[in-house]
């Protein structure tokens, strides 16, 4: 197996007094879908934004061991966290556009990042709204607010306007749970989609989604690191009674 | 049965209660009109004004208001927002851990942070006429400017930074974590995060904080009197140049506003139509400030557009 995009050792992750991850261990397979599953409260979302550093911000978080992507620890105190975070980009969980023009949301990283040629902008607007399958709905309105989207077409905007600042991981907080079903199918297609160009990593709430849309699934409970392993597996047969449970509905 | 007569009875108070705020406004705003409006024309908007006879203007005052509001505005708009940014954004104020805070070893003490929040309540609470005595120490006496613009902006400034402060700070509080959360994601600094998504957002909250803070200044005289001044130089408007000691825009020259000449001719005029320039002078202010602020309202709804793009 080739090098994994990201090896997590040891990682513990504190608010105050409170352990929110005890001890994970996971390699993150570059190309492909994990899924992180799990009750509410089992500290998957935590984990999840560990890993773009995002957890930085909170009061009194505290983390020991270590997340190597492509083999540098991203929390040794030379990392920049800005330049991180272009490489680690997140979709989170409500949809959350600028309040600015469709054209201007997605130009919002490439400008942050030092692009300024209006023709280069032009491209990247239109390449990431194409991969986020969203150019055809819009293409006529790229100077209206994103505002008046739909909130399908919305998160497709979000992940749109990731996309433009090339990030090699995808972090999505359950991207879909504000969602339509319709909608829902869609960011799922754009999933399978984008796994060619980018390492993803999905917390979500629905099982069914982790089923379709994953190739790795590992399951989450109390801060643990129950399971990992191949999706088709951790569905069939997981080897954690614990996992069994969870996937067929006992608890959570 | 009970029940109903006191829901009806409540109803009634709170209809009451917002009758009499509209009629009293009306009241007021209108005798204030009808006792003035017929003494405004151009000749009073431009003239100076006369100290013996009769037939003077207040146009110099009405400049005077303008270019105080102004100069007080260079100072309270960027002190005020920064103030609030950094109590909204950096410091980690309050229950809600903002999305920008600094890291813990960077940000202000709890203790630093007690004593901004006492500072700014206890400034907001000062009389002004208390702030226009401390600005005649401070503004006019130790720095020897003597009575002057500047020294009323600063002392304005001094009144309205508590204000402004709290407008900035509400309405940067309102702008959702989510936005803060993802302009960070893509990998924007804090000062990026602050300039392109959260000041944008926050924009029409700190425009009616201008426009509060703005109304002051055209309606504030005890903080003036002791400060910039009752009274004017003879100015020449046709000398633009701010360092003349006769230009209007000289920012150290002494300077009247139509709030404080109101109050000086009102209490030791020696002109014999005092009633006509009082009553002119009041019905005008508040045309004035009517005015700026449906102005304010228009340009700063505009501007919001034109940045969200709706």
């Amino acid at each position: 197996m080739a090098q994994p995009k990201i090896t997590i050792n040891n990682l513990n992750f504190y608010y105050g007094s409170n352990r929110a991850l005890k001890d994970v261990n996971l390699e993150i397979e570059a190309h492909a879908v994990t899924a992180l599953i799990g009750p509410s409260g089992c500290g998957k979302s935590t984990f999840l934004r560990t890993l773009n550093r995002l957890n930085d911000l909170i009061d009194g978080a505290r983390i020991s061991g270590e997340i190597l992507l492509d083999g540098q620890n991203i929390y040794a105190p030379e990392v920049d966290v800005v330049a991180l975070r272009k490489r680690v980009g997140m979709v989170f969980q409500r949809p959350n556009p600028f309040p600015m023009s469709i054209y201007d949301n997605i130009a919002y990283g490439p400008r942050i990042h030092g692009i300024t040629s209006r023709r280069e902008l032009d491209g990247i607007v239109e390449r990431s709204l194409k991969a986020a399958a969203l150019w055809d709905e819009v293409a006529g309105r790229l100077r209206h607010s994103a505002l008046g989207l739909s909130g399908g077409q919305q998160q497709r905007l979000c992940i749109a306007r990731l996309l433009a600042v090339e990030p090699e991981v995808v972090l999505m907080d359950e991207p879909s749970s504000a969602l339509d079903p319709i909608s829902t199918l869609k960011i799922e297609e754009l999933i399978h989609n984008l796994k060619e160009k980018y390492t993803i990593v999905i917390v979500t709430h629905n099982m069914q989604q982790a089923a379709r849309v994953s190739d790795y699934t590992t399951f989450f409970l109390n801060g643990e690191m129950v399971e990992y392993d191949e999706t088709e597996i951790i569905f069939t047969k997981p080897r954690d009674k614990r996992t069994e449970d969870y996937i067929t509905g006992r608890f959570g | 049965m009970k029940a109903r007569l006191v829901d009806h009875l409540a109803t009634f108070f709170f209809w009451l209660g917002a009758g009499i705020i509209l009629v009293l406004l009306g009241a007021l705003v209108g005798y204030l009109l009808f006792k003035g409006c017929k003494w405004i024309d151009l000749d009073f908007i431009t003239r100076a004004p006369e100290n013996l006879k009769a037939g003077g203007g207040v146009g110099p005052q009405l400049f005077n208001s303008f270019y105080l509001l102004v100069l007080s505005m260079l100072f309270t708009v960027p002190l005020g927002v920064g103030a609030g940014i950094y109590l909204a954004e950096y410091a980690g104020n309050g229950d809600v851990n903002p999305a920008l805070a600094l890291p813990r070893s960077k940000r202000a003490s709890n203790f630093l942070l007690a004593a901004l929040n006492l500072s700014i309540e206890t400034l907001a609470s000062l009389p002004s006429i208390v702030v226009g005595l401390f600005g005649l120490l401070i503004f006019v006496v130790s720095t020897g400017w003597g009575y002057s613009l500047m020294a009323g902006a600063l002392a304005l400034t001094v009144l309205n930074l508590p204000v402004m402060v709290r407008i900035s700070l509400e309405a940067l509080h309102a702008v959702p974590r989510d936005l803060k959360e993802a302009s960070l994601a893509l990998g924007a600094s804090r000062w990026e995060t602050i300039w392109k998504v959260v000041l944008p957002a926050a924009f029409p909250g700190l425009v009616t904080g201008g426009i509060i803070t703005a109304g002051r200044v055209f309606g504030e005289a005890a903080a003036l009197l002791y400060t910039a001044g009752m009274s004017s130089p003879v100015l020449d408007f046709s000398d633009w140049n701010p360092l003349h000691p006769n230009s209007p825009l000289n920012p150290f020259r002494p300077a009247a506003t139509l709030a404080v000449h109101i109050w000086k001719i009102n209490s030791e005029g020696l002109i014999p139509d005092v009633r006509r320039v009082a009553d002119g002078s009041a019905a005008l202010l508040i045309i004035v400030v009517l005015v700026f602020n449906l102005l304010a309202r228009w340009l700063g709804s505009v501007l919001y557009r034109r940045m969200t793009a709706s």
